[in-house]
């Protein structure tokens, strides 16, 4: 029998990143898919009869630069070129959209001059500050529980980068650090589409709305992702999503790395406290030194390991992670391409914003606190087809929208609730893309339930956990253990519940898997 | 012409308690008002003959003891007197208490979840050492992060050396609490919805937030920081209205020598090479002084009473974008006789305490909804009770004085200004909540004054409304409050001094803004400071 | 009696008027109140109990002489109960309760994460699936959330049951008398289920175990709240020729001083209520080390208590002092050398049994541990509106200050 240094949980990106890092630092790794294919919730996948999408992410924005670093990924196929950022799209109603050009909007078209100042200043701040807190995102939180000298040089490196913006701005920077996006965008801006995108982007993914308290930095959160060396650049991959993770896979192959699909680990065995193996669905065991989960965290403590083996105050700690997802996925596929009012051949093929204002997405939100979906959904669209045609049967058109606010725990249940939803979405579609909805040939719409039943997301919430301010840092996935280790010894955690969070990154798998090589795990 | 040493524009409590440390500091100050009478937000007026109303703030707690030894206000007539507990009513005909008593407070929380009672102490407990950690800052300048001073340095030691003693745990609760809604911290603990609601309420009272809105963990906290006569986290009603708080500030500051002047609006700010010179009146009459201190918040200081162009672009850039919003409003009740509660027995405290019929975080949280939507709530908040069933002075035996606080109220509707017909119709929304549970409440009104946003602004002259002159988010907190490069207390004006809520700790009859405004204008002085006690330990 | 009422009100809506009454009294509050001379109360949690009944001295040597009664029912209990509650209780608390044998009873107490002890209390196992935890603080959120995982029902049932502790020489023949028959046969910590009340409303059991909280011989009694009087009226005939005494709380707790036990939030603080983060204690720092089993599986609590071991994390040590003279050094500060603080005193008391001047302090380590010479206390003894300071010195003894042979002498004495 194969025996292995370290045994990956979960093939989506995080657990893949985080195996084929430890391969390449000469462990034996194993990692085990309980579907029939890896990828997680970043897989291209068939929704209708020749009609194939980027499943859950498909937007690629923040895929950290030491992943791709470390895995080599460009040898191994992935190719990102500055010519392949695509627009974001600020659709209106009533009149033509605004776009933002180059990465995030590095121009502005379809704004008044003045407008285009004030956002050459706003995008250059926000930079500016998501450029402080970036360098976060690629290692260990701080540790509160005392610090090594090393821990605190790298803290005081952010200290710095703080006090070299100067006087007023690190004042500023201060002040607006757990502002809510919405009263930052009316302190500069005047334009409603602008303040609209930039207030769906900052809450995209997350439970608040444009003006809850803390809602910016959701937008720092994106703005500290970058693509092809670009902070804030979106591409569509070509091939969809899953083509990333072809990618992450060969690079983790190359290095050693085996990998068994439709293997669901039934538990993690810990003995006298260590993790020492898992017990496979099937009644297999294997065993090895290192456990890495790479999926959910509550379901990591509390279907694999088991709460008999953990304290009370963790088991608390991990209930009270609020993991209910509010964005649905829409994938229809259309006869033909839709043509969006005022939108040129070229926009389409970017990301389109229906998100009239921070008014209307705050309303959007409002009913989300209570169960309900909003009757007025916001959301995101992108025509994956229009470049890469391999994803649609000749001249038919693929669109993909993440679409909110749908909370998972729909008073009305989703049984009852998805259809109406639907309903909801497509009237809001037809207004922006008229005669749309006469070309849908399928439409699969994904609720977090769906979510959670088809990716084993619990709560169908794609960052494992909301990513906001209390949830951060030295608060992920829980207090006292942010650090990728946990209290079964041995057993660490690798996916998007961790730090620094959700999306196409893999710095948590990186993160994780660096932490373990200095554990000499 | 007289120059005086200290003028200080604003009669209300932080304005007289600023002036109070001044003047007996050794300096001659003139106190301007604007109104007939003294007192700001804390004021008992008699608005129909018989009753003396607490017409806009009706609680005491926060009032730092330390201010009311200095100043000798017990011996000017200021007595706090604790009230008893209070209540959430029901939907269901049933109502949840808070009773002084730890037991009886748990046994009457296991009427609603015997795991609910249980889960008490440890909420307490965690509070309780969230409140020990901001305590001792109230009475701090808090230190500018961006300068290299010795001071500004040795304050964020102090700050971080606080923060360093905290444990792991409490560290890490601290950095969460400081982030969360009150919705999400209560979940922790218990998982009864009229509970949550009976805690969230001080999360969102004078705040422009909903409790599922992240931060009002730290709202909660800053009601709860208080106490009376050492008893921390309690509230009471001064003896005869919380007019009593600034009479006697008035009479104490009046008797340390100091003058004051009612019914003189000042118009501005005179400032010459940049220093402040003193004010002049609606009337135009000028008065000089050596330095200006504002008690107003920091909108209508710096935006309506100092010319724009003797201010830097990025203080008032700052000015503007601070965010003072009206939330909440007032009704203010004579009643012929007690109001009846059916489900309330007759002998219950609560009748002593404050009550309340938002029995759900949800229902709170769809008020909010309305605010945000600019239309007072359908369904508002209510923090209501009866001064007078503790307070003999405020109304004749039997007739009763109420003061319903009201959440939530927008400084504008629907964009446009309050009219009459809005205010009858907010006041309504008031009534018909009271009179669901109290039949024949109407009948029993003798005078009743509703107050807005709109009267607010107008007769108290707080921007909007809003009673905390500032909302309390972490973007205006500490070395943010009320601008970024101007939180201890200094403008860029040479001379021209804030004492107001609208910097920090922030609102609240707290008093300390005044007081911490008196110890940086004392120390650019170089005056010494022994009549200003130290600040009470926190053991 | 009965009254119609056009609504039928909820159980809740009844309980309103809780506010009116805010001491309760216990099942057995009829025959305190009757016995109650001094009117002595204080609030153990809610009720009204005696501090003493009569004359605290006198109920003192009732406990060491003859046989004393003192109600235990405000004590918090929970009912633990299904096929998981063994597992559940090994993980919740530090002991090893497959080791506790059905109809047994141990001391056991229980930790947070962070290894700080919680509480202590008694396990009652009564049958192998059914057990009652004791305790001084209440707990349930802790248990209810501990007991994720485990198919096990926790359940509050302090209100629901009554009862008594009988202790003394005298406490078995009390028994004999009353007509527990086989009560004989309970060995020290032992627990049996005798008839009680076979009247039709009756007709119940009362659980006798042989515990207590004086370092004498004695019992326990747990029976339903309605059952509660006649279960008194029962010992109180039985024992009118052994001298039985109902007691109150002052004389208990100079014998359980005596027996070197300790209270919770008395002698340590519990950690859910503790304040201030260096007041919390770990099992080893109270005395309470010898209950961590560490070859059991996991314990809420085992990983900081090895760690706090292997990386000599503890600050503090529990221990029984001896100081000279004769006055009790309550709440005193502990010096080494005379000047140099090391601890409090948080329980003291002049021990009529063993004739010494007894205490138990909580020192820094290593003092008490490793340092045990040349440890001094200040007694500030008030003497008609005077402080007399004395600064005596103490010996570090082991605990139980006293043994007492009776307490586990089978066949227990009958007098």
């Amino acid at each position: 029998m194969m025996s292995f240094d370290a045994i990956v949980i979960g093939g989506g990106h995080n657990g893949l990143v985080s195996a084929a890092v430890l391969a390449k630092n000469g462990r034996k790794v194993l990692v085990l898919e309980a579907a029939d294919d890896i990828g997680g919730a970043a897989r291209t996948e068939a929704f209708a009869p020749g009609f194939r999408v980027s499943s859950i992410a498909h937007v690629l924005n923040r895929l950290h630069p030491d992943v791709v670093k470390a895995l080599e990924l460009e040898r191994h196929g992935l190719d990102i070129a500055r010519g392949d950022f695509v627009p974001s799209v600020a659709l209106s109603k009533d009149g033509p959209p605004l776009i933002l050009h180059g990465a995030y909007g590095e121009v502005l078209t379809g704004a008044s001059s003045s407008e285009q100042t004030a956002w050459k200043g706003l995008r250059a701040q926000l930079l500016r500050y998501a450029g402080i807190l970036k360098p976060l995102l690629a290692r260990r939180p701080p540790d509160l529980g005392g610090m090594s000298l090393l821990e605190t040089a790298s803290l005081g490196q952010t200290a710095l980068a703080l006090k070299r913006l100067g006087k007023e701005d690190m004042r500023d920077f201060l002040r607006v650090l757990l502002m809510n996006v919405a009263d930052l965008l009316d302190e500069q801006l005047t334009d409603d589409r602008l303040k609209g995108l930039l207030a769906f982007d900052a809450t995209l993914g997350s439970h608040l709305g444009p003006r809850s308290p803390t809602s910016l930095l959701g937008l720092y959160y994106r703005l500290a992702g970058e693509t092809g060396g670009a902070a804030g650049a979106q591409t569509l991959p070509k091939g969809g999503m899953g083509a990333v993770i072809s990618a992450i896979r060969a690079a983790a192959e190359r290095a050693g790395v085996a990998i068994r699909t439709s293997t669901p680990v039934a538990r993690i065995i810990v003995a006298k406290g260590r993790a020492v193996g898992v017990a496979l669905d099937s009644g297999e065991e294997i065993r090895a030194k290192t456990i890495v989960s790479a999926i959910n965290t509550a379901t990591t403590f509390f279907d694999l390991v088991g709460p008999r083996e953990i304290d009370t105050g963790f088991v608390r700690k991990v209930g009270n992670i609020r993991m209910k997802g509010d964005a649905a996925k829409l994938h229809l596929a259309l006869d033909r391409p839709p043509q969006f009012a005022g939108v040129d051949a070229a926009d389409h093929k970017g990301r389109l914003v229906i998100a009239p204002s921070p008014d209307h997405v705050e309303h959007a939100f409002n009913p989300s606190k209570y169960g309900a979906f909003s009757p007025e959904p916001v959301m995101e669209i992108t025509l994956p087809s229009l470049a890469d045609p391999s994803l649609a049967p000749d001249g038919a058109c693929v669109l993909s929208a993440v679409v909110q606010y749908a909370p998972y725990a729909l008073r009305e249940r989703w049984s009852e609730g998805k259809p109406k939803f639907l309903e909801a979405i497509m009237t809001q579609l037809e207004t922006y893309a008229p005669g749309i909805g006469k070309t849908v040939r399928h439409a699969e719409l994904l609720t977090p339930a769906d979510i959670e039943a088809r990716y084993r997301m619990p709560g169908g919430h794609w960052h494992h956990g909301e990513l906001q301010a209390d949830q951060m840092l030295m608060s992920r996935p829980v207090s006292g253990w942010s650090g990728y280790d946990t209290p079964v010894e041995g057993l660490f955690l690798a996916g998007a519940g961790s730090h620094p969070g959700g999306g196409v990154s893999g710095a948590p798998g990186l993160n994780a898997a660096r932490r373990i090589i200095a554990m000499r795990g | 012409m007289k120059a005086w040493d200290a003028i200080v524009i604003g009669g209300g409590h932080n304005g007289l308690v600023n002036a109070c440390y001044l003047q007996r500091a050794g300096l001659d100050v003139l106190v301007v008002e604007k109104n007939a009478w003294v007192g700001g937000a804390a004021t008992s007026r008699e608005l129909t003959p018989g009753f003396l109303y607490s017409n806009c703030s009706y609680v005491c707690s926060l009032f730092r003891p330390e201010i009311m030894r200095d100043l000798e206000l017990p011996r000017f007539g200021l007595q706090v007197i604790s009230y008893e507990g209070g209540a959430v009513f029901t939907r269901d005909g049933d109502y949840l208490a808070n009773y002084r008593d730890h037991d009886a407070h748990r046994r009457e929380f296991a009427r609603f979840s015997r795991r609910d009672a249980e889960a008490y102490d440890r909420y307490a407990r965690d509070v309780t050492r969230q409140c020990r950690f901001i305590q001792p800052l109230l009475m701090r300048t808090a230190p500018d992060p961006t300068s290299f001073r010795p001071r500004d340095i040795g304050e964020l030691l102090y700050l971080g050396r606080k923060f360093a003693g905290l444990s792991p745990e409490e560290m890490a609760l601290t950095l969460r609490f400081w982030t969360m809604s009150i919705s999400d911290f209560l979940d922790e603990y218990f998982e009864t919805d009229v509970i949550k609601a009976n805690f969230a309420l001080s999360g969102i009272i004078g705040t422009a937030l909903g409790p599922m809105s992240p931060g009002t963990a730290y709202v909660l906290l800053h009601h709860y920081m208080g106490e009376v006569d050492g008893s921390v986290g309690a509230w009471g009603y001064a003896r005869g209205g919380m007019g009593a708080v600034t009479k006697a500030l008035a009479a104490s500051f009046q008797a340390s020598g100091g003058t004051i002047r009612t019914g003189a609006e000042v118009d501005h700010v005179m400032v010459r090479h940049g220093k402040a010179r003193g004010v002049v009146l609606a009337g135009g009459e000028e008065i000089s002084g050596k330095l200006v201190v504002s008690n107003a918040d920091v909108k209508r200081t710096f935006l309506k009473l100092v010319e724009e162009k003797e201010l830097p672009d990025i203080f008032l850039r700052r000015v503007r974008n601070f965010k003072i919003r009206g939330s909440s409003g007032k009704v203010n009740i004579a009643l012929d006789s007690l109001p009846e509660f059916p489900t309330l027995p007759k002998d219950s405290p609560v009748y002593r305490g404050d009550m309340h019929f938002t029995d759900s975080v949800e229902r709170m949280e769809r008020a909010y909804d309305d605010w945000k939507a600019g239309q007072w709530s359908a369904d508002p908040f209510l923090d209501m009770m009866i001064p007078t069933t503790l307070d003999p002075t405020m109304a004749s035996p039997g007739k009763h004085f109420m003061s319903c606080f009201v959440q939530y109220a927008p400084p504008k509707v629907n964009g446009r200004d309050w009219t009459d017909a809005d205010r009858d119709g907010f006041a309504e929304s008031v009534i018909s909540q009271i009179a669901e549970y109290s039949p024949g409440f109407r009948d029993r009104i003798i005078h009743m004054e509703v107050r807005t946003p709109r009267e607010i602004e107008a007769e108290v002259g707080l921007t909007e409304g809003n009673i905390f002159q500032g909302e309390l988010t972490f973007d205006q907190l500490l070395f943010n409050r009320p601008v970024p490069g101007y939180a201890q207390y200094r403008s860029p004006v040479g001379g021209l001094y804030m004492c107001g809520s609208s910097t920090h700790p922030g609102g609240g009859v707290m008093g300390a803004p005044g007081r911490n405004a008196a110890t940086e204008i004392l120390r650019d002085l170089a005056k010494p400071k022994q009549h200003m006690s130290p600040a009470h330990d926190v053991i | 009696m009965t009254r119609q009422l056009n609504i039928n009100p909820s159980a809740r809506t009844l309980a309103q008027s809780h506010f009116r009454t805010l001491r309760l009294g216990t099942p057995f509050q009829p025959r305190i109140d009757a016995l109650a001379k001094t009117n002595d109360w204080y609030n153990w949690a809610g009720y009204r109990a005696p501090h003493s009944l009569w004359d605290e001295e006198l109920e003192y040597f009732a406990i060491r002489n003859q046989a004393a009664l003192f109600d235990i029912s405000p004590m918090t209990k929970y009912r633990i109960e299904g096929p998981d509650a063994e597992a559940f209780l090994n993980r919740v608390t530090l002991r090893d309760v497959t080791k506790l044998k059905a109809r047994r009873v141990h001391y056991t107490a229980w930790c947070d994460d962070e290894g700080f002890v919680l509480d202590d209390g008694t396990l009652f196992r009564l049958s192998p699936t059914r057990f009652r935890l004791c305790s001084q603080e209440r707990h349930l959120p802790w248990l209810l959330d501990s007991a994720k995982g485990f198919d096990v029902t926790v359940e509050e049932e302090t209100e629901a049951v009554a009862g008594l502790a009988l202790q003394g020489p005298t406490a078995f023949a009390v028994l004999r008398e009353a007509g527990f028959a086989g009560v004989e046969n309970l060995k020290v910590f032992d627990l049996a289920d005798f008839p009680h009340d076979s009247s039709p409303q009756g007709n119940s059991q009362v659980t006798i175990s042989r515990t207590g909280f004086t370092g004498d011989l004695g019992y326990e009694l747990f029976v339903p709240s309605e059952q509660a009087l006649s279960l008194w009226d029962r010992l109180m005939a039985a024992g009118e020729l052994r001298g039985i005494r109902a007691i109150g709380y002052t004389a208990l707790n100079r014998a359980r001083l005596e027996a070197g036990l300790i209270v919770a939030n008395s002698d340590f603080v519990t950690s859910e209520h503790a304040i201030r983060a260096d007041r919390l204690r770990m099992p080893d720092e109270i005395g309470l080390g010898f209950m961590v089993d560490l070859e059991k599986g996991h314990f809420n609590g085992r990983r900081a208590i090895l760690e706090a071991r292997a990386r000599r994390k503890l600050r503090h040590v529990l221990v029984g002092l001896e100081i000279e003279g004769n006055i009790p050094a309550e709440h005193a500060i502990v010096y080494y050398r005379k000047s140099q603080e090391v601890g409090l005193i948080s329980a003291a008391t002049w021990s009529p049994m063993a004739k010494r001047n007894i205490a138990i302090a909580s020192l820094a380590r290593s003092f008490g541990d490793t340092i045990v010479d040349d440890l001094w206390v200040e007694i500030y003894a008030m003497r008609e509106l005077q402080y007399q300071k004395l600064m005596k010195r103490a010996k570090v003894v082991p605990r139980p200050f006293i043994r007492l042979d009776r307490r586990t002498a089978n066949p227990p004495a009958d007098f």
